[in-house]
């Protein structure tokens, strides 16, 4: 089992809805992902979307956040329908949340400060100087001060995830989404974006919803984890990941979060 | 010094017992080697079974299974039973998944009949012109929302296309029109002069280069040059999930990266074939004077009083539409390209036949009203 701390932070017990999710299939390439999926997320809770490669973890992320249609089912967020809203209501349902992708998905034409600053320019009425006050604020947050002016092909992929991450939380979202924010880093810079995405949830109570397959990450961060799999082509088991790691029947769970002790 | 020996050879002999053929498998099996093809060995033997026997077999690859294997599928073809029993164990575990990815076939071409393939192209074409036509409606309505957020228009995005499509593109637009108008007053004076009419080049170059060959050679530059580069950078930010952010952001690439895009086109087609039209006008009169000694003074007369505004403007239309299909054509394929290098690749070609396939299709059809309209 891995050692880390227990997952604590503020505004537990979850009271209002955040993100409901209902009935979601979704589709990828014509090809059948997921069935039936539906879950909920209190708001400030952390929950992690985990389960093996292929079994449509960020194919369920892009569902709810809009980048993909999903066949059936909806998605509610803070109560308000989102998947089949028209264009102005999920525009101001789109500043309730922000998300970190997987590369970064920084604007390359754009210094860090401008990446930062669109989403506020977008959606706010603030000054220009206002606007860049609060760029170099969120990015001297995430550890980027002094890096304003920098292009995102002159910084390291940490650096990115990290700039990406300031640009998400610029509106000061009440869910922010993740997709595999740990992949592709070295152990240190892991640790330390680990240590951000703690501080966000702890600082704001913003909800998180994380996928990733990381264990680490999983034990120190989550309330809950929701698992899918690719041959249920759904959720297989929710519930906080040490329970599910101790006490699961299903042998996949079992398995998958207890896979550092299992090495063969 | 030893003197390295050579692998032993591949082989797999045969003896039989009874109707059973056996076949003693030995060697080093190795893929750069080629492996004996099964036809070969059976010959015209038929045998009630075959056994295949690994005793004195070397080390051994993937060769030995694509000879395993078609040994089993032509032992299945004429019924004869294929024991592989004897075999290695791991050899055999390999040979059964070689068959099952023989079975499942991954994922074959489509379209191996007429029926599916026209079936796939139709769906195809009309897919595609179902994401034509979405994308032209998006970009109305965006156009729509223009006046709107002017203020929050990518007023420099804009300015930093119209400077890259056009002070940008001025070299090649000056180099190939100025060819074009000496190639027309070439062939002009050929035939012109044998009549003695030669101050009429400048007639005919003036009004083929302002009507067609000035909007026209800057379109086919620009689809070239600006269409790909559309296609290649929004095609790229797709790859980089950079529209994805757009989009959760709840910003439109369309108002984002498309509207600034045309519009920079749709100013500047009509200028760059305004100085197409002058250099084109420029080298037939060099042409003029060159061959035909033509004063330039008489040229360049003969040339006003042959176009008038109505010829200059027939172009301008003509530009101005050619714009707004390169900067359409450039944005729609980079928005469809797939998330990889080789689709920004294909989005890029994609790009550039469309937009030629357009300016030739729209020149076409303004040939067309212009001359029931009388123009």
């Amino acid at each position: 089992m891995p050692i880390a701390e227990s997952a604590t932070s503020p505004a537990r017990a979850p009271s209002e809805t955040a993100i409901e999710v209902d009935g979601l299939e979704c589709s990828y390439g014509g090809v059948d992902i997921l069935k039936d999926v539906t879950f909920k997320v209190g708001r400030g809770e952390s929950v992690f979307i985990i389960g093996p490669s292929g079994c449509g973890k960020t194919t369920l992320l892009r569902n709810i956040v809009g980048l993909n249609r999903p066949r059936n089912g909806t998605v509610k967020f803070l109560g308000q329908l989102f998947s089949s809203a028209d264009v102005a209501a999920r525009r101001l349902l789109l500043r309730n949340f922000g998300m970190l992708f997987q590369s970064g998905a920084l604007w390359t034409s754009m210094t860090l400060r401008q990446n930062v600053s669109l989403p506020l320019e977008e959606h706010t009425s603030l000054t220009r100087n206002q606007i860049e006050e609060i760029a170099n604020l969120k990015l001297a947050q995430v550890g980027l001060g002094g890096f304003e002016d920098y292009y995102p092909s002159e910084i390291s992929g940490g650096m990115k995830k990290r700039a990406g991450l300031a640009r998400a939380l610029a509106l000061d979202p009440a869910i922010v989404f993740f997709d595999e924010p740990w992949a592709g880093l070295d152990p240190i810079t892991s640790r330390k974006l680990n240590a951000l995405i703690r501080q966000i949830r702890d600082t704001f109570g913003t909800t998180l919803v994380i996928v990733s397959h990381e264990l680490g990450p999983i034990f120190s961060i989550a309330d809950r984890v929701i698992m899918l799999d690719r041959d249920a082509r759904g959720i297989i088991a929710q519930g906080p990941p040490r329970q599910l790691a101790e006490s699961s029947t299903d042998e996949r769970v079992k398995e998958f979060l207890n896979r550092e002790v299992n090495t063969t | 010094m030893p003197v390295p020996t050579e692998p032993a050879r591949v082989c797999a002999a045969t003896r039989t017992e009874g109707g059973r053929l056996e076949v003693d498998l030995s060697g080093e099996w190795r893929i750069s080697d080629h492996p004996p093809a099964w036809a070969d060995i059976l010959g015209d033997q038929k045998p009630e079974s075959v056994r295949f026997n690994a005793a004195g077999l070397g080390s051994w690859d993937t060769s030995i299974l694509l000879f395993l294997l078609e040994a089993r599928v032509g032992c299945k073809k004429i019924g004869v039973e294929c024991d592989i029993a004897s075999l290695p164990e791991k050899m055999r575990l390999l040979l059964e998944q070689f068959e099952a990815t023989l079975k499942t076939g991954g994922r074959r071409e489509q379209g191996e009949n007429l029926l599916t393939t026209v079936g796939l192209a139709t769906e195809h074409a009309t897919s595609n012109l179902r994401g034509i036509l979405n994308f032209v409606g998006e970009c109305v309505l965006s156009a729509t929302r223009f006046p709107g957020r002017a203020k929050k228009f990518r007023w420099g995005d804009c300015l930093d296309q119209m400077q890259e499509c056009g002070a940008m593109s001025l070299p090649i637009v000056s180099l190939i029109s100025f060819l074009v108008g000496l190639t027309f007053a070439y062939q002009a004076a050929v035939e012109l002069r044998q009549f003695g009419a030669d101050i009429f080049v400048a007639d005919v170059v003036g009004l083929s280069v302002v009507r067609e060959m000035g909007p026209m050679m800057a379109a086919v530059i620009l689809a070239g040059r600006t269409g790909a580069a559309f296609a290649a950078t929004i095609g790229n930010m797709k790859a980089n999930e950079e529209i994805d952010a757009l989009e959760v952001i709840g910003l439109s690439p369309i108002d984002f990266l498309v509207l600034p895009r045309i519009l920079a086109l749709a100013l500047m087609m009509p200028l760059l074939a305004l100085y197409a039209n002058c250099v084109g006008i420029l080298g037939g009169m060099v042409v003029a004077r060159a061959i035909l000694q033509i004063p330039a003074t008489a040229y360049w007369v003969e040339t006003q009083s042959s176009i008038d505004l109505t010829d200059l403007n027939s172009g301008l239309i003509k530009a101005t539409t050619f714009g707004l299909l390169i900067g359409l054509s450039g944005c729609l394929r980079g928005l469809q390209a797939e998330r990889s290098a080789a689709g920004v690749g294909r989005a890029t070609t994609s790009a550039v036949v469309t937009a030629i396939l357009l300016i030739i299709v729209a020149d076409a059809i303004y040939a067309v009203v212009f001359h029931a309209l009388g123009i």
